[in-house]
């Protein structure tokens, strides 16, 4: 039977704001366990929340990232269940009135083409405690550290058919929300962590087959693992006549498996009810339309005015879309070179290796935006040439030298174009290699052409490099052709 | 100096008559004498309430009116470095790191607590025999209850231990026990008293406000603790008024609205014949009576039943053993931790509430109970705003019975029942204040004046010039006219 898989994902997000989402208390990576809980973090009793607005901003600006409706009235619900790392009994969260409504995510598929996955809702919630196991002999500590953070949970409709979709839309929704700034998209911190609920039918059937929900998945990575593994173990299953059970999983990254966690049967009733602490959010048009005008430019538009306006390929558009600090480096090597699809290749050539062999984000490059935009202008305007540019780059990345000009002064890699030094350099190569004049010659003169690039090399070899290439290439062949 | 008024021992200690020393050992010297049989206070603090005295008399001069009062505060007020129990022993070894807001403004104002006054435990119950600290006895009758759940507030001004005492007031537990102890009881609009650091129980319910022996005391207390607080979210922005200055206002042309609903079956005949007696002073005054129906009220109780118990559920949810309040002994997993401390922990009353609540949040239940509890809570709010749209306000008794004997309402129903005239009034979120308008058998009756959102200032008008045409909030139990 020909099986198709069906995914939703429920991707949290931690918002990059620097207090809690209902507490002044810092929201600080790495702290001393509990020293960034304060009695609101901690439910002491009496103890309110207040909501921390730029919470509320920053899930508005995503959901006009993502094209959502965004409901005037939104409700905080408690969802109530009891864990020890849950500090009042229930996590403030939104059930029935979140902050965003339906909107849709733009992914880019393997042969180029895109797709639009849905977006069902986002809301805002508070996250939990942390329980540590390993740390207290026969004994469980408490960390509140994380207790109140706030947390984006952005909920797809189950649009995606494939592991690799899965992971697209997972990498769509990061680059959206680090666009926007609104979290760091850590992944390893947890600053980005999802949920995958995987499912497979009968190609061609309607109905959807019982799905397994995969718990705290957090690498694009791991979220295709964990959906091949799935779907794998569902399709044996049901072919050996077996049934999915609607459950909860564990993805294990060491054995490269899901592993049940607890079935439905088990699951807890959360009995929401709206917050009584809080007051419904109310969001006027003018502070939507004000969160709407601020907005930066997102990758799916970046992409396609890199195509359309730019002119470049969709690959070098998606490559160069995928985040926002490779798209701004990009847009500023452009503005000071003034050719984009130059700047392209440099910043996805030559810069994107070094930075790959040394393991640097872009943010981190030796090599500035304004260094690499002024060494591509020197090959545009002939000062250099090609061969030479890669020098200048090796020089400026290794810091001998603040810009492109100072690195070719300093080395004398300015490009000879002067026709006479150029010809006295020919002369003397011609002069020293009768032998391959005398091949050149002989040959018939529709196999001269390859031939030719042996006194090139040597005319450049002359030159340390600096000769113009396309000057050689043809005061050779008229000089060589004047010899037949 | 017990039986002055608070608005009296202002002046004297404004005039330099006696000071706060003075004052606050007189008044800590009949606590030591009297409580014992009372049993108003679980915590008396005398080496605070002197430093706060001493501090008040060496501020005399430039300190605000209330500068060396003193008052006690009902054991829900979290205040720093005093146990705050909310008369349950879940929380017997709870000292809070933090004052309430309503704290912090009275010791803002100059005030001096004595102590923290006893409580229906968590504020469940109208008779104060829910406290883990046991029962307060009546000061009228020691075979009486004192009304709950802040009857040890409201035994403590009878008795004269204190002039003025906070309260909180959910389903009626200010003005309730205020009727049943012979003073005057104010519960304030919702919104209007910031309930930060007030100990949860049904916080869309949950009101602080003052007890004390007259209007005017209460009046002056409500302009001390009232007010917005960034804090509390629920509290209301909104500037607050002299509430004294209003209170000589004449009431010809007052229109007074009686709900027939408040005046039917189950009304003690001689309570109803003290509080039409009262009606007929005001008539002498120059106000208007005539009937008016609120023709939802008798779903007040139900709807009070479903919503308070469903948020207490959840509020009472973090007292769990995990990390503060009581902790069972040697719990041998998880499960048996929560499930014994909190057995142990809590009373049988607060035990029956959460489990009420947690079952009409229930899923499947929700719609059933919760949001229709909800929906009928708009219709008695709607009752109420439109009998305001004819009646300046309403009276009726605080409760259907004076002080009823302690043991004698052993079936929870029927001690539900006791609030029924007062429920409805923490639905709908309006103020009312219960005045000494009689009494029965010895025991007091309480007259209760209610009036739309936020007109505080016309209710303690109201209730004041009854205590200038009448002597009811001048009679005192026998104990209190006993000086030492």
């Amino acid at each position: 039977m020909q099986w198709e898989t069906v995914i939703g994902l429920e991707v949290h997000v931690q918002l990059a704001t620097r207090s809690k989402i209902f507490s002044g208390a810092s929201t600080a990576f790495g702290a001393e366990p509990n020293s960034q809980a304060c009695a609101v973090d901690l439910g002491m009793p009496g103890v309110l929340p207040v909501l921390n607005e730029a919470a509320v901003a920053m899930a508005v600006q995503f959901g006009l990232g993502i094209h959502a409706e965004i409901p005037e009235i939104s409700v905080f619900d408690r969802k109530n269940y009891f864990y020890p790392d849950l500090p009042k009994g229930y996590q403030t969260s939104q059930m029935y009135h979140p902050i965003v409504g339906p909107g849709e995510v733009e992914i880019t598929l393997e042969d180029g083409g895109t797709k639009a996955v849905r977006v069902h809702h986002a809301h805002l919630e508070e996250d939990a405690g942390k329980s540590l196991h390993e740390d207290f002999h026969g004994m469980t500590g408490i960390d509140l550290n994380r207790a109140g953070t706030p947390l984006l949970e952005i909920v797809s409709e189950p649009d995606m058919r494939s592991a690799r979709e899965a992971a697209a839309y997972l990498k769509a929704i990061h680059s959206i929300v680090t666009y926007l700034g609104i979290s760091d998209g850590n992944m390893a911190e947890g600053s980005m962590r999802c949920d995958v609920n995987v499912s497979v039918r009968p190609r061609g059937q309607e109905a959807f087959g019982t799905r397994a929900e995969i718990k705290n998945v957090n690498s694009f990575r791991f979220v295709e693992r964990a959906i091949e593994y799935e779907v794998e173990r569902q399709i044996e299953l049901l072919e050996d006549g077996g049934e999915v059970v609607q459950e909860t999983r564990l993805f294990d990254p060491e054995a490269d498996e899901t592993r049940s966690m607890r079935t439905k049967e088990q699951a807890n009733d959360y009995r929401y009810f709206p917050c009584p602490d809080l007051l419904p959010v109310v969001l006027d048009q003018a502070y939507v339309d004000h969160l709407r005008e601020t907005l930066p430019e997102l990758p799916a538009a970046k992409r396609a005015r890199f195509q359309e306006g730019l002119g470049l390929s969709a690959y070098d558009a998606g490559v160069l879309s995928a985040s926002r600090a490779m798209a701004e480096f990009f847009e500023q090597v452009r503005d000071v070179c003034g050719d984009a699809k130059q700047a392209a290749n440099w910043v996805q050539g030559e810069l994107s290796g070094a930075l790959n062999r040394e393991g640097l984000p872009i943010e981190d490059s030796p090599v500035s935006a304004r260094q690499l935009g002024e060494l591509i202008a020197r090959v545009i305007d002939g000062t250099i040439n090609g061969k030479a540019a890669k020098q200048v780059f090796q020089a400026l990345w290794h810091g001998e030298g603040s810009s492109a000009d100072e690195v070719i002064e300093a080395k004398g890699l300015k490009q000879v174009t002067d026709t006479g030094a150029i010809e006295a350099m020919i002369d003397q190569v011609i002069a020293d290699s009768p032998a391959q004049v005398a091949q050149y010659r002989d040959a018939e003169p529709d196999k001269r052409g390859k031939m030719i690039g042996y006194f090139v090399g040597q005319v450049m070899k002359a030159s340390r490099g600096t000769a113009n290439p396309q000057q050689v290439n043809a005061l050779l062949k008229e000089k060589l052709d004047a010899l037949c | 100096m017990h039986d002055k008024t608070l608005t009296e021992l202002a002046a004297g200690l404004a005039a330099g008559e006696f000071s706060s020393r003075e004052l606050t050992e007189s008044l800590l010297a009949r606590i030591e004498r009297h409580d014992g049989d009372l049993n108003s206070f679980i915590t008396v603090t005398p080496e605070q309430a002197l430093a706060a005295a001493d501090a008040a008399d060496g501020a005399r001069g430039e300190a605000g009116p209330l500068a060396g009062v003193p008052l006690a505060l009902k054991d829900i007020f979290c205040t720093t470095g005093v146990k705050t129990s909310a008369g349950s022993r879940m929380l017997d070894n709870f000292v809070a790191p933090y004052d309430a807001t309503v704290v912090e403004k009275l010791k803002a104002a100059g005030t001096v607590s004595l102590g923290k006054t006893n409580m229906d435990e968590f504020a469940m119950g109208s008779s104060n025999e829910n406290s883990f600290y046991g029962p307060v006895k009546n000061p009228w009758d020691g075979s009486a209850v004192p009304g709950g759940s802040s009857g040890g507030s409201a035994a403590a001004v009878a008795a004269g231990l204190v002039p003025a005492a906070m309260g909180t007031d959910t389903g009626g537990s200010i003005r309730q026990p205020a009727a049943f102890c012979g003073i005057t009881g104010l519960k304030p609009t919702y919104g209007r008293v910031s309930r930060y650091g007030i100990i949860a129980y049904a916080s869309s319910l949950d009101q602080a406000g003052p007890m004390a022996r007259t209007a005017e005391d209460c009046a002056r207390l409500l302009g001390a603790i009232a007010g917005h607080d960034p804090r509390d979210s629920t509290s209301v922005a909104r500037g607050v008024p002299d509430y004294t200055e209003e209170l000589a206002a004449p009431l010809s042309g007052l229109k007074i609205g009686l709900p027939t609903e408040y005046f039917g079956e189950g009304l003690d005949p001689d309570v109803e014949r003290a509080v039409r007696e009262a009606i007929r002073v005001y008539e002498s005054l120059g106000a208007t009576v005539r009937e008016v129906s609120l023709p939802h009220t008798h779903y007040a109780i139900p709807a009070y039943y479903v919503i308070a118990p469903a948020e207490a559920s959840s509020n009472l949810a973090r007292y769990d053993g995990v990390r503060f309040g009581h902790r069972c002994d040697a719990p041998a997993d998880l499960t048996d931790l929560y499930k014994r401390s909190r057995a142990e922990g809590f009373g049988e009353e607060v035990q029956r509430r959460i489990l009420m609540g947690t079952h009409t949040l229930s899923e499947g239940f929700f719609d059933a109970y919760y949001k229709k509890a909800q929906q009928v809570r708009r219709l008695i709010r709607q009752d109420f705003l439109d009998a305001f749209d004819e009646f300046d306000v309403l009276m009726g008794p605080a409760s259907p019975t004076p002080a009823f004997d302690l043991g004698a309402k052993k079936d929870p129903v029927s001690m539900y029942l006791q609030d029924i005239y007062t429920i409805a009034i923490n639905l709908a979120g309006i103020p009312g204040i219960s005045v000494p308008a009689g009494f029965v058998g010895g025991r007091p009756v309480g007259l209760q004046i209610l009036g739309t959102h936020f007109a505080e200032a016309r209710l303690l008008n109201v209730a004041h010039q009854f205590q200038q045409a009448t002597d009811w909030h001048l009679r005192r139990p026998a104990l209190a006219e006993e000086t030492l």
